[in-house]
């Protein structure tokens, strides 16, 4: 059950990226260019998908678990730390030079061509990566 | 095809139908570089085959639906160096923060999480500034 519900729902984010446009640098470029010319369609994007997420987060106050079993997610934690910050800023500024972010850059897989593959590697290089950096931006916090 | 924002509106709810489903399904948060980044640094191994599974259909539907949709291109630069450069950056940003697009803007704000909302607007101010920097000046991307 649980492998089904999770090609399910993998299946409607690929072909939700793909249809939005998300898969298409040059309108996430297009939204980020405030100065440029500006394209919108990244909001609405975002609106249609914050509303059934809405729902869904309502939903779970509702119902017992998950379909599957299990439980369902912690509520989110309240502090805002150097990781979040600095992690989310590094993000930014790959996803504008590129245009990709990790859904889309998957989700291109089959036809972004030599470019793609190019930036998947480096994003999972970058994933690799990850701990380390984090293990020392926590170390740096306890040093002060 | 549709106008630009009603097919971006109606996939914007397909996209937030998926995270609807691994949430009351599997009680999951849907955050791409989560999903993927506990398959590279082995923190997800436990559920590894969820995550493969997911990320299958993520690569796949594409497929199905180019079949009757759309041009299928991602309109990439071919700089390799500004590409691998961007994929390290995100790569490290998103795990460093613990979520992308997918987990901190549509799953977080939705939920109202204060973190969610917090990195939405860093990783959107530090993406319009690179813009500026990288487009407008520079004429680089």
């Amino acid at each position: 059950m649980r492998y089904f519900i999770a090609l399910l729902a993998g299946s409607l984010f690929g072909a939700g990226l793909y249809l939005s446009g998300m898969t298409d640098t040059t309108k996430v470029q297009g939204w980020l260019d405030v100065f440029g010319n500006w394209d919108p369609t990244l909001a609405f994007v975002m609106g249609g998908a914050i509303v059934p997420m809405a729902i869904a987060w309502r939903l779970t106050r509702v119902a017992q678990r998950p379909v599957s079993g299990g439980s369902f997610p912690a509520p989110p934690r309240p502090e805002i730390d150097r990781r979040l910050i600095i992690g989310s800023t590094l993000f930014g500024m790959g996803w504008a030079l590129s245009g990709l972010c990790p859904g889309p850059a998957i989700a291109s897989i089959s036809f972004g061509g030599l470019s793609g593959i190019v930036f998947l590697i480096a994003m999972l290089a970058g994933m690799g990566l990850a701990p380390q950096i984090k293990a020392r931006l926590d170390s740096m916090v306890a040093a002060e | 095809m549709q106008p630009d924002w009603i097919m971006g509106l109606i996939g914007g709810m397909l996209i937030g139908l998926a995270g609807a489903i691994f949430l009351l399904g599997n009680g999951k948060i849907m955050g791409a570089s989560g999903i993927i980044g506990g398959l590279v640094d082995g923190s997800g191994r436990s559920d590894k085959w969820d995550r493969v599974i997911f990320l299958a259909g993520v690569i796949l539907a594409p497929v199905l639906v180019m079949q009757f949709a759309g041009n299928p291109d991602t309109k990439a630069t071919d700089n390799y160096l500004i590409l691998a450069i961007a994929g390290l950056l995100v790569g490290i940003g998103t795990r460093v923060a613990n979520g992308c697009t997918s987990g901190h803007g549509v799953c977080g704000i939705s939920r109202f999480s204060f973190r969610g909302i917090i990195a939405t607007v860093f990783y959107i101010l530090a993406g319009g500034l690179t813009m500026v920097v990288f487009r407008q000046i520079l004429g680089v991307i």
